[in-house]
C-alpha cells in the first residue's frame, strides 16, 4: 500500500491484487482517472503520447485495488483495472 | 504489467477501428459509454438484440462508436426513428442515446409524445447545457445567465427541468446523474434496460471546450469536481424540484420508477378486446 | 430477381367501388406493407384511416405520429426493423418530410411516400387538387439524390402503382413517391384487386454473407448494397453522414464522389427499365400532349375532340414521372412538331419536356393554378392554335 492507502482498501485484500492497463495513445489527458482513483495510485506521466498528451502512469505498483473506477471514468477508453487472484493465474474483472 | 488476457470491459462494445473518437479531452460523453457497457453486461440482454439510435450532435456520435446495430439519424428525430424500429421489431431493446439539444430542443415534441405513449425505448440524454458540435450555442438546458455563443451576455431563458418534463409526459423511469456518478449511471442504465416502457436518464456532462471555457469554469476535471462537491443524491425527490441553476446545487438520483403498460401492450390488448379472433397479431418481419 | 406472391390473407381480391385513397391503401397492403405512420392532412387522410382499420386484421401496425417529421422517419426506423413501410401526406406535410427523404436516399432505406397533392403554396387549397409538388418530389431535400415517382390517373391505378412503388423501393433501396392528387384520391370508380398470386412482389434484398464478411454499403454488381437483418449479429451502422462501404462516416471528397455517383447512378442508369408511360394515338401524332395524373384524363378528352376535327394529336402519359421519360420525348421530338404539356401547376414537368425536345419542336404549356381540373375545351383551343402551324 502506498501513502494514500487510507482512501480505500481493496475488498478481499488477501485474495486479490489490482492491475491496471493503460492504452497510452488513446489518452487525451483529462485527468479523471488520476483524480478519482480511490487509492490514488495514478500520476500524470512525464512522457507524451503520439497525440501530445501526458497519459497517466502507475506510481504505486502494489496500491491498485483493481476497482476499475478508472475504467468507468476514462472518457477515452484508455485505462481499466482488473483484480487478479493472488494465488491463481486467471484474471477476473472487478 | 502482468501477462493477463483481460480486456477493457468497454472494448467489446466499441468499434475499436474507429478510435480515437472525436470527443474533446475532458468531455463526459465517453464516460457515459463506459457505464452503458457495464449496464449492457449486467442487464444480461443478448447484445445482438440491442440497437442504439442517435440523433445529431456530439452525443449523436455514440451510435457510430458502439458495436451494435446502430443508427445515426437526423437532428432531433432519433426517438421517432426508434419508435418505428421498436414497433416493427418488438424483440429488440432500443436505446436512444443523444444530447440535450437534439432530444429536447429540435426533438422535444417527439420526446413528450414518446413518453406519453410509453414507447418501450430507453432514452439516455447527455446534457452538457450547450450545442457542442455547432460551437457552443445556447440550448433549452442552458442555465439562466450562462454564456453561450448565441447568448454572449448570458442566457435569458428559463431552462427545462428534464426529469420533470419526462415524468409529466409519462415516462415510467426517470433518473438524473452527473458524469461523476459513474456507478449510479451504470446502475440506472441497467435498470432502464431491464424495464419495460419509456425510460429516461439525464446525465450532466462537461463540455470543457465550449460550455466550461466560455463560462470560465475551468476544464472537464474542474467540472467533475464541481459535480462531486455540489451534487446531492435525493432518490425519490419530486421532479418538480429539480431545476438547475448556474453552478448551483445539483439534485441527482432516481426519481420515478413506476409500472404502466407500454404502447405495444396497450395496442395489443385493445385490438384483442375489440377484434377478438379477427386480430391478426403482428407479422414478424 | 426472384419475385414472391402477395399474401392471400391480406389481398382484398375482387371488384370494388372505391376511391383512389382507399385503393392506394389496399395497394400498399397487397404489396406487403406492414407498417405505416402518418399525420392527418387533407386530402390524404383516408389512406391512413383505412390502414388504421385494416392494420390489425392483416398483421400490420399503424401509428398516428405527432407530426410529419415523426411519421417520415418512423417509417424509416420500421424499414430497418424489417417492415415494409410507408407514409401518406399532402403539401404542407410533404414539405416537413423533406429532410427524411434525403435521409432515406442517403441510407438507401426502402420506403414509400404518398403525396395526395392539393393547391399550394402554404395551406393553399386543402380540399382541392393540384399537381404542384412534382418538382418538390424530385428536388425537395437538400443535396444530390435520385428518386422514383409514380403518378396514377385513376383509383385502379392508385392500387396498381402502390405495388410498383413498393417493388421499386425494395429493388433500388430508395425512397419512392406516389404523386396522387385530390381528384384521383377522392374519385370513386371500379377497382379490381387481383388474386394474391397475380400480385408479384420484390422481396427485400438481404445478405447471405456472415457478419464477418458483410459490409453494409458495399454495392452488389448492380450498384445496390444488400441489407442485413436487424438483431442477427451484423452490428451494422447506418448514418446520414457521407459513408464508405463499411457504413462508417468518411468525411472527404473522394468518398462523397463515390457514394453520390452510386446513389444517383443506380436510378439514372436504370431509367429506361423504370420508365412506364401510356401512349394514346401517338403513332401519327404531330401534336403530342404530355400529361399525368388526373390531368391526363382531361387531356385525353381533348385529344379525342381534336381527332374529331382531324387534328393529329396524341397523348403521352408518364406513369413513372421520375426519372422522367426523357428518351421517349427525344424520340417523339423527331416526329412531332409540337408538345403541349398540360399540368395543374404553373409549369413544372414542362421544363423536362423542353429539355428532352431540345429545340427540335415547340413546347407549349397549358397551366392551371389548381382547385379544379382543366376544361377539355380549353386544352382543345390550345391544340387548335398549335395545329395552325404544327
Amino acid at each position: 500500500m502506498g501513502t494514500n492507502a487510507t482512501v480505500a482498501k481493496p475488498p478481499k485484500a488477501a485474495k486479490f491484487r489490482g492491475e491496471v492497463f493503460i492504452n497510452n495513445d488513446r489518452c487525451k489527458g483529462c485527468g479523471f482517472c488520476i483524480e478519482f482513483c480511490p487509492p490514488k495510485v495514478l500520476v500524470t506521466s512525464e512522457k507524451y503520447n503520439r497525440h501530445g498528451y501526458h497519459p497517466p502512469a502507475l506510481a504505486n505498483e502494489t496500491g491498485c485495488t483493481g476497482c476499475d473506477l478508472c475504467g468507468l471514468y476514462c472518457p477515452d477508453f484508455a485505462i481499466y483495472g482488473i483484480r487478479v487472484p493472488i494465488e491463481g493465474a486467471v484474471a477476473q474483472r472487478a | 504489467m502482468g501477462m493477463t488476457t483481460a480486456v477493457n470491459p468497454v472494448e467489446p462494445l466499441l468499434r475499436s477501428e474507429r478510435m480515437p473518437h472525436l470527443w474533446c479531452p475532458g468531455c463526459g460523453i465517453g464516460t457515459t459509454v463506459n457505464c452503458f457497457a457495464r449496464a449492457l453486461e449486467r442487464s444480461k440482454l443478448p447484445l445482438d438484440k440491442v440497437a442504439v439510435v442517435s440523433g445529431i450532435g456530439c452525443t449523436g456520435r455514440v451510435a457510430g462508436y458502439i458495436n451494435l446495430d446502430s443508427f445515426h439519424t437526423t437532428h432531433g428525430r432519433a426517438i421517432p426513428f426508434a419508435t418505428g424500429l421498436k414497433l416493427a421489431n418488438p424483440d429488440l431493446t432500443v436505446a436512444v442515446y443523444s444530447g440535450d439539444g437534439d432530444l429536447i430542443s429540435i426533438g422535444g415534441n417527439h420526446f413528450i409524445h414518446a413518453a406519453r405513449r410509453n414507447v418501450d425505448i430507453k432514452v439516455i440524454c447527455v446534457n452538457n447545457f450547450i450545442y457542442g458540435m455547432t460551437g457552443g450555442q445556447v440550448a433549452p438546458t442552458t442555465p439562466l445567465g450562462a454564456v453561450a455563443t448565441t447568448a454572449p451576455y448570458g442566457s435569458f431563458e428559463r431552462p427545462f427541468n428534464l426529469p420533470f418534463l419526462a415524468e409529466s409526459s409519462g415516462a415510467v423511469y426517470v433518473a438524473r446523474w452527473t458524469a461523476y456518478h459513474v456507478q449510479h449511471i451504470a446502475h440506472s442504465m441497467t435498470e432502464a434496460l431491464r424495464k419495460k416502457g419509456f425510460s429516461f436518464i439525464e446525465i450532466l456532462a462537461p463540455c470543457p471546450t465550449l460550455y466550461q471555457r466560455r463560462n470560465k469554469l475551468g476544464d472537464g476535471l474542474d467540472t467533475m469536481r464541481y459535480y462531486k462537491e455540489r451534487s446531492v443524491i435525493k432518490n425519490g425527490a419530486s421532479t418538480r424540484d429539480l431545476d438547475l441553476d448556474f453552478q448551483g446545487e445539483i439534485t441527482v438520483g432516481k426519481f420515478v420508477d413506476v409500472e404502466r403498460p407500454t404502447l405495444q401492450e396497450t395496442m395489443d390488448r385493445l385490438y384483442r378486446q375489440r377484434l377478438e379472433d379477427r386480430y391478426f397479431g403482428w407479422r414478424q418481419p | 430477381m426472384n419475385l414472391v406472391h402477395a399474401d392471400p390473407k391480406t389481398v382484398l381480391t375482387g371488384a370494388h367501388f372505391m376511391d383512389g385513397n382507399h385503393a392506394a391503401c389496399e395497394g400498399a397492403i397487397a404489396a406487403g406493407a406492414n407498417f405505416a405512420a402518418g399525420y392527418p392532412i387533407t386530402p390524404s387522410t383516408e389512406i391512413v384511416e383505412r390502414f388504421a382499420a385494416r392494420a390489425p386484421l392483416v398483421g400490420a401496425t399503424f401509428l398516428q405520429m405527432e407530426d410529419e417529421l415523426a411519421s417520415s422517419i418512423a417509417i424509416l426506423g420500421a424499414a430497418w426493423g424489417g417492415a415494409k413501410s410507408f407514409t401518406v401526406t399532402s403539401g404542407p406535410g410533404f414539405s416537413l418530410m423533406m429532410e427524411h427523404i434525403g435521409f432515406a436516399a442517403m441510407t438507401e432505406t426502402p420506403s414509400v411516400f404518398v403525396d395526395v397533392q392539393r393547391g399550394g403554396p402554404s395551406t393553399g387549397l386543402p380540399t382541392l387538387p393540384a399537381q404542384a409538388d412534382m418538382m418538390q418530389a424530385r428536388w425537395g431535400s437538400h443535396g444530390d439524390y435520385e428518386i422514383i415517382a409514380l403518378s396514377p390517373s385513376s383509383p385502379q391505378e392508385c392500387f396498381d402503382v402502390m405495388i410498383d412503388a413498393f417493388n421499386f423501393a425494395e429493388r433500388y433501396r430508395n425512397p419512392v413517391f406516389v404523386m396522387m392528387d385530390e381528384s384521383v384520391g377522392h374519385m370513386t370508380e371500379k377497382v379490381v384487386i387481383p388474386s394474391a398470386d397475380r400480385v408479384l412482389l420484390v422481396p427485400r434484398r438481404y445478405t447471405c454473407l456472415p457478419p464477418s464478411e458483410y459490409l453494409p454499403f458495399k454495392p452488389s454488381p448492380d450498384g445496390i448494397p444488400e441489407m442485413a437483418r436487424m438483431g442477427q449479429g451484423y452490428h451494422f451502422h447506418v448514418t446520414g453522414l457521407t459513408h464508405d462501404a463499411s457504413g462508417y462516416p468518411a468525411i472527404n471528397a473522394q468518398t462523397q464522389q463515390e457514394l453520390l455517383s452510386r446513389l444517383v447512378g443506380k436510378i439514372r442508369n436504370d431509367a429506361d427499365k423504370i420508365a412506364r408511360a401510356e401512349e394514346r394515338q401517338i403513332e401519327d401524332a404531330r401534336i403530342v400532349l404530355v400529361a399525368y395524373g388526373i390531368t391526363a384524363r382531361v387531356a385525353l378528352r381533348a385529344v379525342q375532340l381534336a381527332r374529331e376535327e382531324r387534328i393529329p394529336a396524341g397523348l403521352l402519359r408518364p406513369i413513372v414521372v421520375w426519372p422522367f421519360p426523357e428518351k421517349r420525348i427525344r424520340e417523339l421530338a423527331g416526329q412531332a412538331k409540337a408538345f403541349i404539356v398540360v399540368e395543374m401547376n404553373q409549369g413544372q414537368i414542362v421544363h423536362e419536356v423542353e429539355r428532352g425536345v431540345a429545340g427540335r419542336a415547340r413546347t407549349v404549356l397549358v397551366p392551371h393554378a389548381g382547385g379544379a381540373v382543366h376544361r377539355p375545351e380549353a386544352i382543345l383551343e390550345v391544340i387548335r392554335e398549335v395545329a395552325q402551324w404544327a
